[in-house]
């Protein structure tokens, strides 16, 4: 078994080198570079020249690419064109905003799944799994600036309860985030909870159907101590990958539902930096969130392996 | 010979009328693909009928609420709401469906070609594809959109190529189903050319789960369409695009609620439709795991 693991870390982090070249070579790629995209119309002459020496643009990539890997192993990710900061202060606080939101999230929306999700799958197609299933689609496919807009217009337009947009700064200590962040939990647990209570409730009726519930079945066992003992485990095991390839996948969601809410995370962070045309502070996100998304699947994998008892098994 | 291309033909068709009406008797179908419809001729139809014009000023009639003149109010430039609102999905899905069709076509074949071919090549493509699922797709998106300009021709390309790169997983995935059964050995056995064999035997088999999948993908890229729109990042002014509409109302909401309210609506019933109408598909394909249990 730690042979598994090491072989999972090892994995993830090849990955995330690979990340890294994809984003590098993505940024070198497009057309313009930093500077142009910096200085926009100003990009002639002297001006474009000076800016390329300042950070060092006019070296071949591969240099460019290994300094900034380094660098990144390092925690530093090199200034900031638009900010004039160093990036990783810039990100600290956003990144931890971000992690909040989303942690939140899904300790609302990953308990709520798996408990409506079960219940769906047990109570198939009855009215009650209907409803269920309904919402979900509904709470599923509809974007997450329309679901976070009528959220707005419903708390805090008419009810007045909450405040719709965020007015704290960002580095503020997290007890003034309280209230603002109610709204934007909602709307991203929403959407989360829709996604995986679809996948535990068709993982559920695939185990009601399998070959070792039926002979549970026919054995006599007690409805109860039957979906206790042999539907759930076997059904929840599976939804742990899919669990964080959703809640990786949502991070998209949370970049739109930061801009709504105007929340000061790494995903509005983002937005400025690409309105800002900040191709270094651009490519620092992509690998922080990349990171984040690693690290979760690889999560995701170890506690599989922790929990499978057919897995934990193997050393012998 | 020509006797049995038709036969397929008409095979094909045959089974094309039967999926559908397979699809209405199921209550989700039926409202899903009622949805769909809808949008699509309104799209089609809409700039005959619409009873202003999208980029037309009023300026006596800035943030009105429904009325005689404006049955949807107007926005915060004085432009009618309901006209707006029956324009606004055509962006929308002029871009998505053709990205669609792109993305299933590159992603399905890869994924065939992939999963008949194998080897180092099908590992090596796998492990480029997850490295790609692990960057966030807005955030690639929005690079590349905002580097390389704005417009469908920057647009549907990236879409597609986005959110074919799933489709090559799960084509490959459906393929592996297919290619260790025994016809596909038998045209290995005469001889058939990798094409051949990917063509008349391997795509057909995995047609269904491209089609389900034809129709997921399209939802999402809907979604992230529009999103993009919202963030400013899709479809230019004074073009009317819901996310665009969405996004431009938001700050009047609190006093001009049924300007947010109208493309809210529209985008929202597309894109439920457009999701029933996948749910019922794959029902009707027989492709949903749930349908397999017997309980």
């Amino acid at each position: 078994m730690i042979k598994l693991f090491l072989q999972r870390i090892v994995l993830g982090l090849l990955t995330l080198v690979f990340v890294s070249g994809i984003v590098f070579v993505a940024v070198e790629a497009l057309p313009g570079d930093a500077c142009t995209a910096y200085l926009g119309r100003m990009a002639k002459g002297t001006r474009l020249e000076n800016c390329r020496r300042d950070f060092g643009i006019e070296r071949p990539a591969l240099t460019r690419y290994a300094e900034w890997t380094l660098g990144t192993l390092q925690g530093d990710f090199g200034m900031s064109l638009s900010r004039d900061k160093p990036i990783s202060d810039i990100i600290g606080t956003r990144l931890r905003n971000t992690l909040i939101l989303g942690l939140s999230a899904t300790l609302i929306g990953v308990p709520l799944a798996i408990f409506l999700g079960i219940i769906a799958g047990l109570w198939r197609d009855r009215p009650l799994d209907l409803w269920i299933s309904t919402i979900a689609i509904f709470a599923m496919t509809i974007p997450e600036f329309v679901s976070s807009t009528l959220l707005i217009l419903v708390f805090s337009v008419w009810l007045g309860w909450l405040p719709g947009i965020v007015t704290t700064p960002p580095n503020a200590p997290l007890t003034e985030f309280l209230s603002d962040i109610i709204l934007p939990i909602i709307a991203l647990a929403l959407v989360m909870t829709a996604h995986i209570l679809r996948m535990v409730r068709t993982s559920v009726i695939d185990v009601m159907g399998s070959d070792y519930v039926q002979m549970a079945r026919l054995k006599g066992v007690p409805y109860w101590r039957m979906v206790f003992r042999h539907v759930l485990p076997n059904a929840l095991l599976p939804t742990i990958n899919l669990v964080a390839l959703t809640i990786a996948w949502l991070l998209g969601g949370v970049v739109v539902i930061e801009v709504v809410f105007n929340y000061p995370g790494l995903g509005r962070l983002t937005i400025d930096a690409i309105s800002d045309r900040d191709l270094a502070l651009v490519q620092a996100i992509a690998l922080v969130l990349a990171a984040v998304y690693i690290g979760l699947n690889l999560f995701a994998d170890l506690l599989t392996l922790i929990v499978n008892p057919r897995l934990r098994t193997m050393r012998h | 010979m020509s006797d049995t291309t038709t036969l397929i033909r008409e095979n094909a068709f045959v089974k094309l009328l039967n999926i559908l009406a397979d699809m209405v008797s199921r209550p989700s179908g039926l409202v899903g693909l009622s949805l769909v419809g809808f949008h699509i001729v309104l799209a089609i139809v809409s700039p005959a009928i619409v009873p202003y014009d999208y980029r037309v000023m009023d300026s006596l009639a800035i943030l009105s609420g429904p009325s005689a003149e404006h049955w949807l109010g107007t926005d915060n430039l004085g432009r009618d709401i309901l006209t707006r609102t029956m324009l606004g999905g055509q962006q929308a899905l002029l871009v998505t469906s053709i990205g669609t069709v792109i993305a299933i076509a590159w992603g399905g074949m890869l994924g065939v070609m992939l999963g008949l071919i194998g080897g180092w090549l099908e590992n090596l493509v796998m492990r480029l594809v997850d490295a790609f699922l692990a960057i966030p797709w807005i955030l690639f998106l929005l690079l590349i959109v905002s580097v390389v300009g704005l417009g469908n021709a920057v647009l549907i390309p990236t879409l597609a190529f986005f959110y074919g790169i799933p489709v090559v997983r799960m084509s490959r995935a459906a393929t592996h189903d297919v290619v260790a059964l025994d016809y596909i050995t038998a045209a290995r056995a005469r001889g058939e050319s990798r094409i051949t064999i990917v063509i008349k035997e391997l795509l057909p088999n995995v047609l269904d789960v491209l089609l389900v999948e034809a129709a997921m993908r399209w939802s999402w890229m809907l979604l992230a369409f529009s999103s993009l729109s919202f963030l400013g990042f899709g479809v230019t002014p004074p073009t009317a695009d819901w996310g665009l509409m969405i996004a431009g109302a938001r700050s009047f909401m609190s006093f001009a609620p049924w300007a947010v309210l109208a493309p809210v609506v529209a985008l929202s019933s597309l894109i439920i439709g457009i999701n029933l109408s996948a749910d019922a598909l794959a029902k009707a394909l027989g492709i949903d795991r749930a349908q397999k249990a017997p309980l």
